[in-house]
């Protein structure tokens, strides 16, 4: 059938015919074609964050959903502010961050910069390290707690294994200081991979040339190594740093697992506490409006640093 | 050729870094290993101390993790000797077998909304991304960024709406809401990956098409759809890892019939305190899939977590 259509058309170009028997132009195809997409978007992430804004001026609780809501402006937000607690949280959060993101910084582009080496069965290993970063926080904290056992746990065996000392001498979830290390070594654990992977990207992104002229120039390694290799790798590495630190300033599953937020409240993250509000106490403005300050937060920072990182792209 | 480069590593260069590499690589094993080690341990062999290296090898954990069990009295243990080796194994503890427990279940629910979550995500993805890669679609730029940006949003930030709207149409706590938010959040992903691998299908391949006469919906699936399998594939495992592994909407959406596995092994208790090798067991099976996936996907690997924003 098509192929007449074809014949009676002859004097029409082959891509005009196609598309006029089809009776639809190329764009309504593509309406077509992403509509649903941006419809699905719509219900259920945009609409339900103009909701949490409006919620986040009013006193709604939703274990009680019949009770009058009452409009109350801005007094979340004040109350929020002023609370001192929610500003032992963000203390907390930016421990967790700072910490997690200069030793998986660390950490990850020494990796890279071994593998980048290209010695016999790189293929290997590399998917080994990778491994942790693709499983589930949630079952991940949950085995940690395990590992982390003073009395039968692995990992204070093996650390009193090379210190000599007494592993039921110190347990990693219970003790307030070492708590939120707990934490902080499940994380980079996990996610060293992940700044591994976008800097071995980098590397390799370095045309051999540019070493190759630098050796003309008599350039020692180690010079080589602070004006080619790192201001190279810069631009992926800060993009690393862009996607790990919005993921763990909004960390919840692994904490949740691991510690719980506490001994105390030494690991309470944001996130945790919100749920906590949120999910426990069944303030849904309070905790509305907290989300609201969160997100502005992490958009703000974000918006600076990717200023920053375009910054550098640019030089 | 001879192969000389003076940005070559020396050998004893290369030795040094594999050796470095991988001792760190054992040392991520470690936990895995141990972890699935203790699976196939008996209840006093996981808690021995110091950890036992060499153990014998017990299915106790898992016949734990999909059985509930109840305490008998002698006589009835007398009167009712174990037919099948685990109800052995759980008769060895003066109990027998109730009826199998609810990691089954929610293993299922996880099952169910992984797949019908990575369908329905990869379908709308892959006509969204054909048009944004072939069509002038306005504000293309634009709308690509929107997508991207609603995958920026905490989780918690949005959850309480989205457990107030599902609440007000009766989604809550079914596996079509938890499908249909795991796919709006796994569209960001889906669509910017498989823009990226249509993008690199050449456009001659459809025009040779339409000239032979195919209608542009023909080109696209006898077409586009083969060429671009391999990336409609590794699209489809990273989406289903996500919504295997989600865990903050799992847990603040569900409580019983849609409930998925991450929020429910932490929940696995013993009749005296924590059962490990059962919980173990539960990570094992749950983990395997995704391990895996990983070994598989590995070239894609990159390309994936950060959606396509850095190309290998």
């Amino acid at each position: 059938m098509v192929k007449g259509v074809i014949e009676r058309t002859a004097d029409m170009t082959p891509v005009a015919v196609a598309r006029k028997i089809r009776g639809l132009s190329d764009r309504a195809i593509a309406w077509i074609f992403i509509t649903p997409t941006i419809m699905l978007l719509l219900a259920i992430n945009i609409f339900p964050l103009f909701w949490t804004i409006w919620l986040s001026f009013t006193n709604y609780r939703a274990n009680r959903p019949n009770a009058e809501v009452k409009w109350i402006g801005l007094r979340n937000y004040e109350r929020i502010l002023t609370d001192s607690d929610i500003w032992l949280t963000m203390q907390a959060t930016a421990h967790f961050l700072v910490w997690t993101l200069v030793l998986q910084v660390l950490i990850g582009f020494a990796l890279a910069w071994l593998i980048n080496r290209k010695f016999k069965g790189n293929d290997l290993w590399t998917t080994i390290i990778v491994l942790p970063m693709m499983l589930s926080p949630a079952v991940v904290g949950n085995f940690w707690t395990f590992l982390y056992q003073p009395q039968i746990g692995l990992f204070n065996y093996v650390i009193a294994f090379f210190t000599q000392s007494d592993p039921t001498s110190f347990s990693m979830i219970g003790d307030v200081d070492l708590a939120p290390w707990s934490i902080i070594i499940v994380d980079t654990w996990m996610w060293t991979p992940f700044v591994m992977l976008i800097c071995l990207a980098g590397l390799r992104s370095i045309p051999d040339y540019i070493y190759e002229a630098a050796e003309c120039d008599r350039a020692t390694k180690w010079r080589q190594f602070w004006t080619i290799t790192v201001p190279m790798v810069l631009p992926f590495l800060m993009l690393a740093v862009l996607f790990r630190g919005i993921e763990n300033f909004k960390m919840f599953d692994l904490v949740v697992q691991l510690t719980g937020g506490g001994p105390g409240s030494t690991t309470e993250l944001t996130s945790i506490n919100l749920k906590r509000e949120a999910f426990e106490k069944w303030r849904t403005g309070y905790s509305s409006a907290y989300a609201i300050i969160l997100f502005v937060t992490v958009f703000g920072l974000a918006s600076i640093y990717v200023k920053a990182l375009n910054k550098v792209k640019e030089r | 050729m001879s192969s000389y480069s003076i940005t070559e590593p020396s050998a004893k260069q290369k030795w040094i870094a594999g050796a470095l590499v991988s001792i760190y690589a054992l040392i991520t094993l470690m936990p895995l290993l141990w972890i699935i080690a203790t699976g196939f341990k008996s209840g006093a062999d996981s808690i021995a101390y110091p950890p036992k290296i060499a153990f014998e090898p017990s299915l106790e954990g898992y016949v734990n993790l999909f059985t509930t069990q109840t305490r008998q009295t002698q006589d009835y243990m007398e009167a009712n000797p174990p037919q099948t080796w685990y109800e052995q194994i759980v008769h060895a503890k003066g109990m027998v077998i109730a009826g199998p427990s609810r990691f089954g279940e929610r293993f299922l629910n996880s099952t169910i909304i992984g797949f019908g979550s990575t369908f329905l995500s990869v379908f709308l993805g892959t006509l969204a991304a054909y048009a944004f890669s072939r069509y002038p679609v306005p504000l293309k730029d634009d709308l690509l960024f929107f997508i991207l940006s609603t995958r920026m949003m905490p989780p918690i930030a949005v959850a309480i709406p989205i457990f107030l709207m599902f609440r007000a149409v009766g989604l809550s706590d079914t596996h079509a809401g938890m499908i249909l938010l795991y796919t709006a959040v796994n569209l960001s992903l889906s669509v910017w990956l498989l823009k990226g691998f249509i993008d690199e299908i050449p456009r001659e391949y459809e025009e040779a098409a339409l000239i032979d006469g195919y209608t542009r919906f023909q080109a696209f699936y006898k077409v586009v759809l083969p060429q671009a399998a391999t990336g409609i594939a590794s699209t489809a495992i990273f989406c289903l890892i996500f919504a295997w592994n989600e865990y903050a909407f799992a847990v603040l959406l569900t409580s019983g019939t849609a409930q998925t596995a991450p929020p429910f092994i932490p929940t696995i208790i013993g009749v005296a305190g924590q059962d490990w090798p059962a919980m173990a067991a539960g990570a094992t099976i749950f983990l395997l899939p995704v391990m895996v996936f990983t070994i598989l996907l590995r070239r894609h690997l990159l390309r994936g977590i950060t959606f396509g924003a850095v190309r290998k």
